[in-house]
């Protein structure tokens, strides 16, 4: 389907409405036009729209037109001009004041008295006979990803609604909502509600949904290419479903950054029948003005590894002082520590350079947002915590530091710097080391044919089946049949197996499992007429306490204490006593990884780890230069697919090296002469001695993940082939093993065969046999307990420590694995598994595209192309199950140490 | 494709004076006595928690039996003795499926097999098989449940685990704690969590971080002085 062109009527708009726009100098753009006129053919719409393009107003217009424009007689008020104006109470969102709503206008005029309540016609309740029908009520749901955009829109919309002086009611609803409000809400709803895909999910659950929704008109879903691709995603579009049910006019209005498969994003905002794809109409925003966008040009040596581009600190300080107000984007916190620290220790000029990432403190992030929407910061260090939200300031230049990793995530990144959208964003890339110029190269390519790679639209997956399937029982008892026909209206849910519906339904009553002992403990239960409903309340509330599919690592409160060790310069620790300044959250697996007196990065300063008491983690300033434990958290989101093909196609055209800085054409000609530069369809292997351990290192692209998985996979193939691998190390692009076997040596004599090495049948067994102990499966599995219900976080009264929660699940996962390994939820952590931090199914497909085309070179040293994995050795955490390792390592202290303990072996 | 595969691994414990194997798979040998001593295999625990809504895999019981039953058949010994909480809650027994009530008894034929009473599972019935008993001395050892810190003592309740990290990388496992006079030994259920042995619990036992942790690795045990662990 062609995107549709729209012809913009004069009528679309109102006059008021016209001389609104006229009145702020602006003209309603066509893609605006273009969602009303589709508004008014009763069609969903799917709005592509680069940042700056109004594209909120866009998705708001036709609700705020047909709110406006409804009669009396259709159950509101007409307001034709200040006459009728409107208490300012109405309007106004989230003001405090507002406990008891007064009466709505446009709900007063013929309303009946509502029979649920006590209250005199507050709400327009008429009889149909049967049944009883609403006016007015709730007319447009908005849902966006972060609590905080729902906040900033509804802010936004009050421009509009008070110089129109509109007759309607905004309000937001998030997890800070105040319970009495909530209970209001239900009762008598506003015009337009923003919230998020969890909160539809609670209030879906609620008994009075049907009361609620039956009126809905339109559905805005926000930043939906962001949605889309988490769990989240499949929340909310079993949310969707469940509205067209209850509301069947209701229409939905998608906007969206541009994507790869505009149309299989558009099927996510129609009801999908029963074998067949149908796709929302698409209107894509033109007339954005080309990025800008440029790789630094560094004048100093470009590193061989390493992410923090350290080199060009100096260059980055000088774009910062030449530009108004830049976002500098780096990959991972632990880089934005590091940048933000560097910046400031060479800040002479005291440039306003701030922080922004997400596991600082909330109200530190609120500050610095402020800061730059009011023009006060010159540069804000950054992570993805800025990718999405609202427009700040006049950003006029984003830096990106470090692998873009994806080409529509840089685009989106850049478009940060674009407020307006006939003016060019502009952005400089900067890369950390040599590969990562090949792939700033072949994004900056990417970006200017504008070529997407978001991921495309997921298989829901079954644990958000289930919390979704126990919430609707939470509503209402439901017939399985029905829900099931329901639940395949949604997108990502289109292909749901009956079995897997029906396992799932099993598993929310009574835990699924062969052995069949839990029916009296059953959450829900058939009745005689063969509906599900729920046994007890206490379902109910345990179901509202943990909806969401957001399952955060297990995060501790970090704390600045004053050090009992440190020699204290004048350090201005201030008076930090036990209890001392909040600095934010961190992963729980990081600081178990620590050792008292361990020095790392945190909230822009090096600090020394103290103790850990219960979830607080304490710290002090350390005085140190340097912080020893250097990261704590690897990139999130591994090179794009892409991106990974486009740089194989850069190395193997070596005409295309012209585009290269000097430094990095060299190190490819001297890598072509002293060993091979690997085809774009090829796998290169390289093995090589070194000191007194013989290495392996291959050349995938596949990410890390990908990579990571393939280490932990071929380290087991190499030990049964007797090559006694020691470890492994992955980067983006590389995987470095090394042993004591002369792997080069076995394969000459063919006691070592490549293509057997690299076989996919290593999916098979040794994928099964790995992933029974593997850590990342675990946590995987974790997840999906959670998400499933299967494991509540949260209790009513106390929280039960998460530290808990993630042990009893690894043991849950042990026996569960092995008494049934086919059980729903297994099934589902393996489904994550094959897109996650596994990335199973990315290693399946390079390891089927490269059989047959495998080059070994045999070395007799590194060659130019393995030094950047090879520097990752002892920089990076070296992945691997050798927990035995680990322990016996401790163990041997302890033998030299030996004295004292005379019990030992005797 | 699942066969129990446990590595016959073990350290050696001295607790006054006796020398005991603590095996791998959590279980501590006596060998002059022929006597097996396990603790808090927390049977039912699955289904106590599905009582309460959490619908745990019903299979902890079978699997806590099996890896029972494969230590017992390794060491063939004349005395069994289940070191308190054996069963998760009071009515536990009473949810005992009638298979696993079968596994039960033909572990305890042809051996004595005591039940020493833990604060989960105070009044077990005699139709278990088996003998009750709030503890029991054999030479200079006494068994009992909670660790009292007196010499001589061999408990559990604690479910002692330990932390080591290096290089930024964290290992934690089950472990035995033992400073030579009294030894507390490691959960044996398969859903039993553990409580670190730097928590203040052990201190009150040993006084002093001078014990060792004899921890379940992956394929074998390894002796870690307390002071190394985090």
């Amino acid at each position: 389907m062609p995107p549709r062109k729209s012809v913009a009527k004069p009528d679309l708009l109102p006059d008021h409405f016209l001389r609104w726009f006229a009145m702020r100098g602006w003209s309603p753009r066509e893609h605006q036009l273009a969602l009303l006129q589709m508004a008014r053919d009763d069609r969903s719409a799917l709005l592509i729209a680069p940042t700056g393009a109004g594209k909120t107003l866009a998705g708001f217009l036709p609700t705020l037109v047909e709110l406006s424009n409804l009669s009396p007689l259709a159950g509101r008020g007409r307001l034709e001009s200040a006459a009728n104006k409107p208490g300012e109470g109405e309007r106004i969102i989230e003001t405090p004041e507002f406990a008891e709503a007064p009466p709505h206008p446009s709900r007063t005029a013929s309303a009946p008295a509502s029979p649920r309540k006590r209250g005199e016609g507050k709400n327009a309740l008429v009889s149909t006979g049967r049944t009883v029908q609403r006016t007015g009520g709730l007319h447009t749901l908005y849902i966006s990803p972060l609590k905080a955009l729902a906040v900033d829109i509804a802010r936004n919309l009050e421009t509009p609604i008070a110089e129109m002086q509109l007759p309607i009611k905004v309000e937001t609803r998030t997890g800070d909502t105040p319970v009495s409000r909530r209970a209001r809400q239900r009762r008598y709803p506003p015009d337009i509600l923003l919230t998020t895909p969890e909160q539809l999910a609670l209030l879906l659950s609620s008994d009075d949904a049907p009361f609620l929704f039956s009126s809905l008109k339109r559905v805005v879903l926000d930043e939906l290419h962001a949605l889309v691709t988490s769990k989240r995603g499949d929340l909310l579009s079993l949310g969707l479903a469940r509205l067209w049910k209850l509301a069947p006019e209701m229409r939905a209005i998608g906007l969206s950054a541009t994507v790869a498969e505009p149309e299989s994003l558009a099927r996510f905002l129609v009801p999908q029948p029963p074998g067949e794809s149908v796709s929302a109409d698409i209107v894509v925003a033109g007339g954005a003005a080309e990025p800008v966008v440029e790789m630094l040009d560094t004048k100093e040596r470009l590193p061989w590894a390493g992410h923090s581009a350290r080199h060009a600190l100096g260059e980055i300080y000088d774009l910062i002082k030449a530009n108004k107000t830049t976002l500098v984007f780096v990959n991972t916190r632990s880089q934005a520590e590091m940048l933000f620290q560097d910046l400031w220790r060479m800040n002479d000029d005291g440039l306003a350079i701030a922080l922004h990432h997400g596991s600082l403190d909330v109200a530190q992030r609120r500050k610095v947002e402020d800061a730059m929407s009011a023009g006060k910061l010159r540069g804000v260090v950054c992570t993805s915590s800025l990718d999405l939200g609202v427009d700040w300031g006049d950003v006029d230049l984003v830096i990106n530091v470090g692998a873009p990793k994806g080409a529509s995530r840089l685009m989106q990144r850049i478009g940060r710097a674009n407020h307006r959208i006939d003016e060019a964003s502009r952005a400089v890339l900067v890369p950390a080391n040599r590969f990562e110029v090949l792939e700033c190269r072949v994004a900056i390519d990417a970006v200017a044919e504008n070529a997407q790679d978001t991921p495309p639209l997921r298989t829901g997956s079954l644990d958000v089946l289930a919390q979704h399937v126990l919430g609707c029982a939470c509503g209402a008892p439901f017939r399985a049949d029905d829900l099931y026909n329901e639940v395949r209206s949604a997108a990502p849910y289109a292909e749901l197996s009956r079995v897997d519906f029906d396992d799932t339904v099993e598993f929310v009553a009574s835990g699924g499992y062969a052995l069949k002992i839990y029916e009296r403990f059953a959450r829900i239960k058939q009745d005689a007429s063969g509906k599900w409903r729920v046994t007890n309340p206490k379902v109910r509330q345990m179901y509202r306490m943990n909806v969401g599919t957001i399952v955060e690592d297990t995060m501790l409160k970090v704390r600045l204490v004053r050090g009992d060790s440190g020699k204290g310069k004048k350090g201005v620790t201030g008076a930090l006593a036990r209890g001392g300044r909040m600095l934010g959250q961190i992963e729980e697996y990081f600081i178990e990884g620590l050792v008292v007196g361990d020095t790392f990065v945190f909230g822009g300063e090096v600090v020394r780890y103290e103790s850990l008491v219960e979830d607080q983690v304490y710290v002090s300033r350390a005085h140190d230069k340097g912080a020893k434990v250097p990261s704590y958290m690897g990139g999130k989101f591994p090179l794009s697919t892409y991106l990974a093909e486009r740089v194989r196609k850069l190395l193997d055209d070596e005409r295309a090296w012209k585009g290269l800085p000097d430094q990095v054409r060299e190190w490819l000609s001297l890598q072509a002469h002293v060993s091979h530069v690997p085809g774009a369809r090829e796998l290169m292997v390289e093995t090589f001695p070194r000191a007194d351990k013989h290495y392996l290192v291959c050349y995938p692209f596949e990410g890390r993940l990908a990579h990571q998985t393939l280490g932990m996979l071929l380290t087991r193939r190499l030990e049964r082939a007797r090559a006694r691998p020691l470890g492994f190390v992955a980067n983006e692009y590389a995987l470095a093993i090394w042993g004591l076997g002369d792997t080069s040596h076995m394969i000459r004599q063919g006691r070592l065969d490549l293509a057997a090495l690299f076989d996919p049948d290593m999916l098979g067994d040794d994928l099964e046999a790995w992933l029974a102990e593997s850590a990342l499966m675990k946590r995987t599995f974790r997840t999906c307990a959670v998400i499933s219900g299967l494991i509540h976080t949260r209790f009513t009264g106390e929280e039960k420590s998460r530290r808990q929660v993630l042990f009893s699940t690894d043991l849950i996962y042990d026996v569960l694995r092995k008494h049934q390994p086919d059980h729903v939820l297994l099934r589902a952590a393996r489904a994550d598994a094959a897109t996650g931090l596994l990335d199973i199914r990315r290693l399946s497909d390079m390891l089927t595209r490269i059989q047959g085309r495998i080059i070994h070179r045999e070395l007799d040293r590194v060659s130019p192309l393995a030094v950047p994995v090879m520097l990752e050795i002892g920089r990076e955490a070296v992945y691997g199950e050798a927990s035995d390792e680990l322990l016996a390592e401790a163990a041997e202290e302890l033998v030299k140490e030996a004295a004292g303990f005379e019990e030992m072996g005797s | 494709m699942h066969a129990e595969t446990i590595t016959v691994d073990m350290s050696t414990v001295s607790i006054a004076g006796v020398t005991l194997a603590a095996d791998l798979s959590g279980a501590l040998y006596w060998e002059e006595q022929k006597l097996l001593v396990v603790s808090d295999l927390h049977l039912e625990k699955g289904s106590s928690y599905a009582n309460r809504g959490v619908l745990l895999p019903p299979y902890d019981t079978i699997a806590t039996l099996g890896r029972l039953g494969a230590v017992i058949a390794r060491h063939d010994p004349r005395i069994v003795i289940a070191l308190g909480d054996s069963f998760h809650d009071r009515d536990a027994h009473e949810r005992l499926s009638p298979a696993n009530r079968e596994v039960l008894s033909a572990l305890q034929m042809r051996r004595d097999w005591i039940w020493i009473s833990g604060n989960h599972d105070p009044a077990l019935p005699p139709d278990l098989g088996g003998t009750v008993a709030e503890e029991v001395a054999i030479g200079p050892i006494t068994f009992r449940h909670e660790p009292t810190g007196a010499a001589g003592e061999i408990a559990g309740h604690l479910h002692p685990k330990a932390r080591v990290s290096t290089r930024g990388r964290a290992v934690e496992r089950r472990c035995f704690a033992s400073d030579g006079t009294r030894a507390v030994m490691p959960a044996f259920g398969a859903y039993t969590g553990g409580l670190n042995i730097r928590d203040a619990a052990f201190a009150r036992i040993f006084q002093t971080l001078g014990f060792v942790a004899h921890v379940l690795g992956d394929r074998r045990m390894h002796a870690i002085a307390a002071s190394r662990c985090c």
